[in-house]
């Protein structure tokens, strides 16, 4: 942009009238209210017909759809298609030179749809993590109600279901969306459009769990288990909407992803010159795709159950909570991995960074990520090894179980000799890898009881299994997640954080995490079933002692929300294009990286590990050579 | 890239990777033991029965097993990371590492001890499994009914929103909200459920099975010598989940034939109001239908 191309800047209330947010708000709160007394419109003479009794699923569903539409729609998101309906040409890029107001409208640059989903996913990940700290502030005491039993449920549900919904976008939404087209030295994803929608519907979907307060809540905690869920309140229906647009939203990023990396390569970007962080991302991409419409149709036929009186999961009329179960775990197990991979990705692509060294074994690095992928479609029965489905076909799920803990070695195996010999920086990027190191560690060998069926007898729904997956999912995704943006913010936004700051940030949360998780396994081997409000007063000791190690984990997470918006709003210390003396293509730009990210599609000519090899991964142009492509 | 970095020496003469496995070797055989002798037998569900014995030789066997694990990769990052960091003297300048880039002894060796775990905590789960049925719920026809549960006693357990009733079909369908069990017998747990899915937890017992609506699940227990025990419902049920518990007996036989008349005796009067005894109890879907 030269500055001669700048016009003088229309006044602020013109500015705020046009396809955006604020917009897509008003249109969004119309189209809920169209849709609540549409539906009550249809429903109110046949009242019989859908055989409700005090209420209107009907009218839910429909507000919230015409809330999600109006709210697309006043972002934009139907201008392109009319116009192509109406003959204009097709056109690839929106809104991509329009200052800060970009970051509020439907935007097709990459780069503003990463910072997008870094700071929306992080608003509704701190809103996860409140109602944690809820959660522990009502088991401080054995049996004592601090809040009414139904929203305690809902408590512990949205929190479940917020954190697995938003986070499973976590590193994929914000990092690989900024990240991918600029290491495969694209200019832009396949489907920029396709980019913003995922984005945008990811936040009206948060935005619909949070409201089930509004409706009774629900009771089934984020597995949404029928029949429970079928006699739940109407803030059940929250929770549906909430997963399915959340499962349409993962089906489409992970389908760009995929596109992105098969199709827009640059030259020279083979298959194992690709940078292990895409590795990362394409191996959950492909899981996302294939796992995420599981869900949206188990949640569908939920949703008739509710509204239509369908008894797809109804026992007593012909239905079966063991499909339920059975469709729920199909998805919900490559969803712990599509949460665990990206975490992988991230720690080997930061590994040789700090170790000034070649990642080792990169052959063996992506079998492992692949290995994980394939695998986990077959262990999702363990979910159910006491439930009485097909207990002959135990002892071939605990196969499955124990055998993906082979290609999850893999990725150990090639971090722990990455760092061998090297010449390691304990910076805060590299801190939180090694904790990941850790807590997976922890994780994993946990999950050796859990998968061998006699011992999962006893922690199968425990405080066990609970520790469990937060050592796996916060441990590992949740410290590879701030592994990410230390390493990439500084990149993605053009400013250094506080590193004293980010260093207590470190130090707090590693301590208070593993404070926090590691009793719960004895607490879950002594009997305290997991979302139950009370437990045995013997173990008061126990969660007092976790409760407040939790408390101490928000201020932890605190201190990092501090320093992020410190650094980033008021210090603005302007960060060096490559502070890490990465290798990686991406620390080659300027920073903030210039919107066509390259003035020449570069050629790629290696890995970006060339550590102590006295390369980079780009080849290097001859003078007078011609232009790349556009 | 402001410096350029240089590599370093390739070696520096002394053999890392033989220290690294000497200090993992003994600190194994120093720990393992420990664990296995001291932690391994403490981990519940305990003794209460054949089936929570089981568990906890599982238990022992595994927490041995990882004990390696763990002391592997805290002697290789504690090492590792101590001796190869970049000192406070050397630090402005960059210095890589020297390119190692694969080797394939080291991969192998891994593939191979990882797999050899794998296959070998696979079969000796599955036999713990199908020796006794370790606890767990096996559905309505388990293929490894071990021979000693064919007539074996049977106690039914009901679980709805919120609390837990049992019957004792060999008991003349006896039904009560107390768990009593014989001592030193083998006992066949019959799980089912009224309206959504629970499940049975008998803590100290180390059995579970997860109560289905519509659903026999079968579990086999053969009780040890007298105690009590905690049950509580271990899968969300809805408003009251947390409340849904009580506490079971393990009696003497004497004694349990004394609670069995008792309880007998208010059951005859009552018993025509209930439904006659079945291994399940699927409501009637058009009485369900509201």
């Amino acid at each position: 942009m030269t500055e001669a191309a700048v016009a003088p800047a229309p006044p602020l209330w013109r500015r705020l009238i046009g396809f955006n947010l604020l917009t897509g708000l008003v249109l969004g709160v119309v189209g809920w209210y169209a849709g609540w007394f549409g539906a009550h419109a249809i429903v109110g003479p046949s009242i019989d017909y859908f055989g409700d009794i005090d209420y209107n699923e009907l009218s839910v569903f429909m507000a919230y759809i015409g809330g999600v539409v109006g709210f697309l729609a006043g972002l934009g998101f139907f201008n392109y298609p009319f116009a192509r309906l109406r003959g204009y040409p097709p056109s690839l890029r929106e809104k991509e030179e329009g200052g800060f107001g970009r970051y509020f409208t439907l935007c097709t640059d990459h780069k503003v749809v990463g910072i997008q989903y870094l700071w929306g996913i992080g608003l509704f990940f701190f809103v996860g993590g409140l109602n944690a700290m809820l959660i522990r502030t009502e088991l401080l005491r054995p049996d004592h109600q601090v809040f009414p039993a139904g929203t305690y449920l809902t408590i512990v549900g949205v929190h479940g279901t917020m954190m697995m919904g938003m986070m499973t976008s976590g590193i994929l939404g914000p990092f690989a969306n900024y990240l991918v087209p600029i290491m495969i030295g694209a200019r832009r994803m396949a489907f920029p459009r396709i980019e913003a929608f995922t984005f945008w519907l990811l936040m009206a979907a948060g935005v619909i769990l949070q409201t089930t307060v509004f409706f009774g809540g629900f009771p089934t905690g984020w597995t949404g288990y029928a029949p429970l869920s079928n006699e739940g309140n109407p803030g059940m229906d929250c929770y549906i909407l909430f997963f399915a647009l959340v499962g349409i939203s993962m089906t489409l990023l992970g389908l760009n992803m995929v596109a992105t990396i098969l199709t827009m390569r640059a030259p020279g970007l083979t298959w194992t010159r690709l940078p292990i962080f895409v590795w990362g991302v394409l191996s959950t991409a492909v899981l996302m795709v294939l796992a995420a419409p599981v869900l949206v149709a188990t949640l569908s036929m939920e949703a008739l159950d509710r509204t239509a009186q369908t008894t797809f999961f109804v026992p007593g009329g012909g239905g079966s909570n063991y499909l339920y179960e059975n469709l729920f775990w199909i998805f919900g197990h490559p969803e712990v991995y599509i949460l665990a991979l990206p975490g992988f990705g991230i720690v080997l692509e930061l590994l040789p960074v700090f170790a000034r060294k070649p990642l080792w074994g990169y052959r063996l690095a992506v079998a492992g990520l692949l290995g994980v992928s394939l695998l986990s479609w077959f262990v999702w029965q363990h979910h159910l090894f006491v439930s009485g489905m097909n207990g002959d076909l135990r002892p071939f799920y605990m196969l499955s179980t124990e055998l993906i803990s082979i290609p999850t070695g893999f990725t150990f195996l090639c971090g722990m000799m990455t760092l061998w010999r090297g010449r390691i920086t304990f910076t805060v990027p590299l801190l939180f890898c090694l904790a990941w190191f850790f807590n997976f560690l922890l994780g994993g060998l946990s999950g050796v009881f859990l998968s061998d069926t006699p011992s999962d007898v006893t922690t199968h729904g425990s405080f066990f299994s609970m520790a469990h997956f937060h050592y796996t999912i916060m441990g590992g995704l949740v410290f590879a997640f701030f592994a990410g943006i230390y390493y990439w913010v500084p990149k993605m936004t053009g400013y250094e954080l506080h590193n004293g700051l980010a260093k207590i940030h470190f130090w707090t949360m590693f301590l208070f995490f593993n404070s926090t998780f590691a009793p719960l396994f004895a607490v879950g081997f002594l009997g305290q079933p997991r979302r139950a409000v009370t437990y045995p007063s013997g173990l008061q000791f126990l969660n007092d002692w976790v409760s407040v190690s939790a408390f101490a984990l928000g201020i932890s997470m605190l201190i990092f929300l501090f320093n992020l918006i410190w650094s980033l709003a008021f210090v603005r210390r302007p960060a060096l294009a490559n502070p890490w003396n990465s290798l990686s293509i991406e620390f080659q730009l300027p920073s903030p990286v210039p919107v066509h990210n390259f003035d020449r599609i570069p050629v790629f000519s290696g890995d970006p590990y060339g550590y102590g090899e006295g390369r980079g991964p780009i080849a290097p142009v001859p003078a007078g050579a011609p232009a790349g492509r556009d | 890239m402001t410096t350029a970095p240089t590599t370093a020496e390739s070696g520096d003469g002394i053999n890392h990777g033989r220290r690294v496995i000497v200090a993992w070797l003994v600190l194994s055989a120093i720990a393992t033991p420990l664990v296995a002798i001291f932690v391994g037998p403490e981990i519940p569900p305990g003794n209460g029965t054949l089936q929570g014995q089981g568990q906890v030789f599982d238990n022992q066997v595994m927490t041995a097993l990882i004990t390696p694990i763990f002391a592997l990769l805290v002697v290789f990052f504690a090492y590792g990371l101590y001796q190869f960091r970049v000192r406070r003297s050397e630090a402005g300048t960059i210095v890589d590492g020297p390119p190692l880039r694969h080797d394939p002894r080291v991969q192998i060796a891994w593939m191979a001890i990882s797999t050899t775990i794998v296959l070998f905590l696979a079969g000796f789960g599955t036999y713990e499994l199908l020796k006794d049925g370790a606890g767990g719920g096996q559905g309505p026809n388990p293929i490894a009914v071990p021979a000693a549960y064919k007539n074996a006693f049977q106690v039914q357990v009901i679980g709805q929103q919120w609390q837990f009733t049992y019957r004792y079909p060999s008991l003349g369908d006896l039904e009560s909200n107390q768990l009593v069990l014989p001592a030193n017998s083998n006992v066949t747990f019959h799980v089912t459920s009224l309206d959504v899915v629970h499940s049975f937890w008998a803590v100290e017992l180390g059995l579970k099975a997860d109560a289905n609506p519509g659903v026999d699940n079968v579990v086999y227990a053969q009780t040890k010598g007298p105690m009590t025990f905690h049950v509580r419902c271990a899968e969300l049920c809805g408003l009251w989940h947390g409340y849904m518990y009580n506490n079971g007996r393990v009696v003497p036989p004497a004694q349990f034939r004394t609670w069995a008349a008792s309880q007998q005796k208010i059951w005859s009067s009552i018993k025509k109001y209930a439904p006659p005894y079945s291994h399940t109890y699927l409501p009637d879907p058009q009485e369900r239908a509201g």
